[in-house]
């Protein structure tokens, strides 16, 4: 994000996918979703996580693939996994018993208890928007150890509430909703936008502001939010992306 | 369950015996060896009312529902991946072009566990999931059922009840056994959970060599087999030839209004004839439907 009279020496997009690398930590497994999670994931596993496994629906386990995936079906995900296995096996095996850490998720819509709208806009059967659905996003939101989501904010994505419920965040932010509901994992931990971070506040599970990256002001970031934003008592500056980050990211999408 | 072999045959001559307008029919590929070919057969056969079933309809399928062949898709994820919407679909659910279409959504693991529980010839599958989202409120497929040894209620999904099972794959020999590897999605559940199979294939060699785990299906489960070099583009085949991405992305721009659609679809589908030595006999109806008016 640059500031007004300085020009930007990287894109929006750039500084979301940096900032969501860096929360990957080395030694996980990490189950990675469609779209922006992808270049996240790999970043992350070309700087400081050489030892994420990237887990991808498509049934490749492990992959270490040279170039950026094109897509979670990308044949280089096959050729470079330490195992390749059926979707029924990916999904029976390997998501529901809770063997994956992380889950990291897009969204088209998320609330303030972190549930997430991939399918419509609209009425379900009158749809102003039809989205692609709800592909593996349910299960992984359910059964990972815990789910990070990654999105650009604005008012438009980040809304009072969804209106579809595909992947249950922290449901009502009842205490014990996704117990009482049978899931697995702990649910959304932290939402990465070109803004900054959000976390749910421990006690309401309505997820707050904690970060925010350099130049960007908490006005900016209530703005682009649906819901009444709160703001963590200590709001951390995120710094930008070194050069180190840029040029492995730049590399990785040539 | 069939004792004889595969039937080698023609990709025009498969689809005019096996598939029929009503039928409840999956294409499966994910995002790999995707069976183009011949879903462009189906609609060059003018077939109609069919329910389609996948995880994961991408481009072929939103030229099958532009061209008026769907009256029901089954699926879990509809998109153009790494470009976007299927605008032809979108059309469909939105605004009922060419005609309305009925959607049967579910997740990915769902429709895993669908694929399964009709390789296994049982009525359903079970499985955790669903819980607390708002899928079970619109699709009707989807119920509790409660484990008879420790009382927990879990999910369940039924069969898929598939008449016929379409895939492609790298190679079969001439008897039949088909030889399949890289990301092998449900296809090997579309065979084994259909009543009757095609498998469209690179090239049929004398003989396989053999790879221990991949001859995935042998002869006796495939009801027919048609040799279709390059029958996945614009998706990959691995070993033979990689992801047009590019088209992946034209696509966006051909499919955005209905009138670039019809055109591409008077040019590259209804115009053409499928070669690999097949026939494309009465079935071919090109300019029946070419207003874009169905039935």
């Amino acid at each position: 994000m640059s500031t007004d009279t300085e020009k930007a020496a990287f894109t929006a997009e750039e500084l979301l996918t940096v900032a969501a690398a860096r929360v990957l930590e080395d030694g996980t497994t990490c189950f990675v979703g469609i779209g922006p999670p992808g270049a996240a994931a790999n970043l992350a596993q070309r700087l400081h996580a050489p030892n994420l496994v990237l887990v991808y629906e498509s049934g490749a386990i492990g992959a270490k693939p040279d170039r950026l995936p094109l897509s979670i079906g990308d044949g280089i995900l096959a050729e470079t996994a330490d195992a390749v296995v059926a979707v029924a096996e990916m999904f029976n095996y390997w998501v529901q018993p809770g063997r994956i850490d992380v889950g990291f998720l897009g969204a088209a819509q998320i609330d303030r208890f972190g549930n997430i709208n991939t399918t419509v806009v609209g009425d379900y059967d009158h749809p102003k928007v039809r989205l692609p659905g709800a592909g593996g996003a349910p299960e992984i939101a359910a059964n990972c150890g815990e789910v990070i989501v990654i999105l650009r904010q604005s008012p438009r994505a980040f809304v009072e509430a969804v209106d579809f419920v595909t992947s249950v965040g922290h449901g009502t932010g009842d205490p014990g909703h996704r117990q009482g509901l049978g899931l697995r994992g702990d649910g959304p931990t932290k939402i990465i936008t070109d803004l900054g971070i959000l976390e749910p506040d421990p006690r309401t599970r309505a997820f707050r502001l904690t970060a925010l990256h350099e130049g960007v002001t908490v006005e900016q970031a209530k703005e682009a939010t649906g819901w009444d934003l709160q703001v963590a008592d200590e709001l951390e500056t995120l710094p930008p992306p070194t050069a180190e980050e840029l040029d492995t990211l730049r590399a990785l999408k040539a | 369950m069939r004792t004889d072999t595969a039937r080698i045959t023609t990709l025009p001559e498969a689809i005019a015996e096996l598939v029929h307008d009503g039928d409840t029919i999956a294409l499966e590929g994910f995002t790999h060896l995707i069976p183009v070919a011949a879903g462009q057969e189906i609609i060059r056969q003018g077939r109609r009312d069919l329910t389609l079933v996948r995880m994961t309809p991408d481009i072929v399928y939103d030229q099958m529902i532009g061209a008026g062949c769907a009256r029901k898709l089954v699926f879990s994820w509809g998109g153009n991946p790494g470009v976007g919407s299927l605008h032809r679909l979108r059309d469909a659910v939105e605004h009922q072009h060419p005609c309305a279409l009925e959607i049967e959504e579910h997740s990915h693991a769902g429709m895993a566990n669908r694929y399964a529980a009709s390789a296994a010839g049982l009525p359903f599958a079970v499985m955790r999931g669903y819980t607390g989202t708002d899928l079970p409120k619109h699709t009707k497929t989807i119920k509790t059922v409660t484990c008879p040894f420790t009382g927990e209620e879990l999910t369940a999904v039924p069969n898929l009840g598939l008449d016929v099972g379409i895939i492609h794959a790298q190679r079969a020999d001439r008897k039949g056994n088909v030889q399949m590897w890289g990301l092998c999605g449900v296809q090997k559940e579309t065979v084994l959970g259909a009543k009757q199979s095609l498998v469209t294939v690179e090239e049929i060699v004398d003989e396989l060599e053999p790879m221990p785990n991949q001859v995935v299906l042998p002869s006796w489960v495939v009801t027919a087999i048609a040799e279709v070099p390059q029958g996945a583009r614009p998706s990959y085949a691995q070993g033979y030839y990689d992801r047009d991405n590019d088209a992946y992305r034209a696509w966006d721009g051909v499919a955005r209004d209905r009138e670039s659609f019809q055109r591409w679809l008077d040019d590259e589908v209804l115009a053409k004839k499928e070669g690999a030595g097949g026939t494309t006999h009465a079935a071919s109806r090109p300019g029946a439907d070419a207003a874009g008016v169905v039935r």
